[in-house]
């Protein structure tokens, strides 16, 4: 299924490898945590308090919508956080 | 004696100027700023590696971003910068300062202050609308921040939905960076902006712009469509269409992927509730915001206001605030004054004031959205609280005042701490009870106004 976000502008830097549910993915030095993932994926987890699925609401910090969960046990807001080399993403969702 | 140590809490226009000020009467402020680098909101510096020239980021705005950034830059080595950094908690401390739980990059921090200046800015405000908790839809703050910050959209498919003069702005800026924009519809009808326009001419300011679109049609690829209803997101696990109501009352749908949705502004004012400053029900935008004189003076003798934390007035106002507090700020500690310059910024102050209020009827309120919030729609995005439990508590349960609220049904104890529902909730109880908004009072904050984790990104 493809991915939410859209790049406009091309991004010079490096590539980051990092995964999404064990399946390999790439993001470009600069990018949020957030928007490396939804240029794949069009959720970043399944929502906890009932159904459906989340990926976030306000880019700012403000909402807390974008708490994702690596496989390292990190527990992460994904709008402030920069992409690392290595990020393992649990999404636990079927969005594949 | 030393100096007193200042703390400025947020790094957007308004802190920057306070700052500016502070350092030039070399008091080396204290300037902490959740944001990874200095510019606030609307000047937002994308991300090292993400960076684009001014003039593609800021648009007509790049001159004053660009000073802005540089003021940032050369301030460094005269302020104490901490970015990155979050304010979590601020305690009174005997006999008169103030401790600052921090949370930065070295993990947690206190750290201890004379006098505040608090410039924590604004975030989107937000209404409950069928499909809004959707993957893709997102505020129109957020559209913007994709865009400005990483140089993307929110989607192949945009519709942006707004009350307020960001809508247009927004729709221009996507519109600019080649974004498909399937639709942009205003709440609020277009007769407000026609019997405004006369007002908004007086003053050139950054937020009449997107007024500006709107009414001379520049947006000629996407038109402002105004007076628009009943707004509802369709999809199944996520955004397939945005179906609303024309202002003659037809029934439209619109296939998109993501939507970009807010009604105006909120002031984030949960570090001055903290601090203990008096707020005020502001009845124009209907919210409570910390009680800010003229001069920047809070409520308490050593909390300064300026910005768009103590009344939205959007960037301009808010450079001109920190300045004019931050001159307050030396006065009250026996600074010599500079009675020209501080008539000179009030003079400047109280033009953009008669300029707000224009722009704020030109977008009035959207009664018909709270009207339209259905029972089983979710009011509370954290822990998906429904507007008809609040209804619900409010009748059965004898919840008249939103804290009441709060402990019976949770709304506002989520992990936003009441942001995003904060406001929709008290429209809710207050319509339910039959009562004026501001009998049902607001969220007290507390601490941490921002939720900490438990291991904090390396
Ligand atoms: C998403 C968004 C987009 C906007 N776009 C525009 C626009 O295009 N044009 C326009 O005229 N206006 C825009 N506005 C309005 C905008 O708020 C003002 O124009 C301007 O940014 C206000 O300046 P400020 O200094 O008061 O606050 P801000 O610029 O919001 O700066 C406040 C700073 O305080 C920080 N902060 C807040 N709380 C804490 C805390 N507890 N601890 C540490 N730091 C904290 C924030 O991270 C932020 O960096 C926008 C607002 C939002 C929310
Ligand atoms: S998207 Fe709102 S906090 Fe990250």
């Amino acid at each position: 299924m493809s991915g939410l976000f859209h790049r406009l502008a091309t991004r010079p830097g490096a590539a980051i490898p990092f995964t999404i549910d064990g399946m390999s993915a790439e993001a470009r030095a600069g990018d949020l945590l957030i928007a490396a993932i939804l240029l794949h994926r069009h959720s970043l987890r399944r929502f906890e308090f009932g159904s459906g699925e989340r990926a976030g609401y306000c880019l700012m910090g403000a909402c807390q919508d974008c708490w994702v969960t690596l496989a390292d046990g990190r527990r992460l807001r994904a709008c402030t956080t920069p992409v690392e080399p290595g990020m393992a993403v649990i999404t636990g969702g079927g969005d594949a | 004696m030393p100096e007193p140590r200042v703390a400025i809490v947020g790094a957007g226009p308004a802190g920057l100027r306070a700052a500016q000020v502070l350092a030039e009467a070399s008091l080396r402020p204290l300037l902490v700023d959740e944001g990874h680098r200095a510019g606030g909101q609307i000047y937002r510096r994308p991300p090292p590696g993400a960076e684009r020239p001014a003039a593609a980021l800021y648009g007509f705005e790049a001159g004053r971003a660009q000073a802005l950034h540089d003021l940032a830059d050369a301030l460094a080595p005269r302020v104490d910068y901490r970015p990155g950094t979050t304010v979590w908690g601020i305690a009174p401390r005997d006999p008169d300062g103030f401790d600052l739980e921090c949370l930065g990059p070295d993990g947690h921090g206190r750290i201890a202050a004379d006098r505040l200046v608090l410039a924590t800015g604004a975030m989107d405000r937000t209404l409950p609308f069928p499909g809004w908790t959707l993957p893709g839809v997102f505020t129109l703050g957020a559209a913007q921040i994709a865009l400005k910050a990483q140089g993307m959209a929110i989607g192949r498919r945009v519709a942006l939905v707004g009350a307020g003069p960001l809508l247009p702005l927004v729709a221009h800026q996507y519109a600019k960076a080649g974004a498909t924009v399937v639709a942009v519809l205003d709440v609020t009808p277009l007769a407000a902006k026609v019997k405004a326009a006369p007002r908004l001419a007086a003053v050139p300011a950054t937020l009449a712009k997107g007024v500006w679109y709107t009414m001379r049609g520049a947006l000629r690829r996407q038109p402002v469509r105004s007076g628009v209803r009943a707004i509802a997101v369709e999809g199944a696990a996520r955004v397939e269409a945005l179906a609303f109501e024309d202002a003659a009352g037809r029934r439209h749908r619109v296939a998109c992927d993501a939507v970009g949705a807010s009604f105006g502004l909120r002031s984030e004012a949960q570090a001055a509730d903290l601090a203990g400053c008096r707020f005020a029900f502001e009845p124009v935008t209907r919210q409570w915001q910390p009680e800010r004189s003229g001069q920047g003076r809070s409520s308490l003798p050593h909390v300064y206001l300026a910005g768009d934390g103590s009344g939205i007035g959007g960037a301009d106002v808010a450079e001109l605030q920190g300045e004019r507090t931050a001159l307050t700020l030396l006065a009250d500690l026996g600074r010599p004054r500079d009675p020209a310059r501080e008539a000179h910024l009030d003079r400047r102050l109280a033009r953009q004031a008669g300029f707000r209020a224009a722009l704020e009827a030109a977008y009035p309120y959207p009664h018909h959205l709270v009207e339209g919030i259905a029972d089983d729609e979710i009011v509370c995005r954290c822990e998906g609280i429904t507007a008809g439990a609040i209804r619900r508590t409010a009748t059965e349960r004898d919840a008249s005042e939103m804290n009441r609220l709060k402990a019976l049904t949770r709304t506002g104890m989520g992990r936003c701490q009441g942001r995003v529902c904060g406001h929709a909730a008290a429209e809710i109880l207050a319509r339910t009870l039959d009562v004026p908004v501001e009998t049902v009072g607001r969220l007290r904050g507390q601490a941490p106004i921002k939720p900490i984790p438990l291991r904090e990104p390396a």
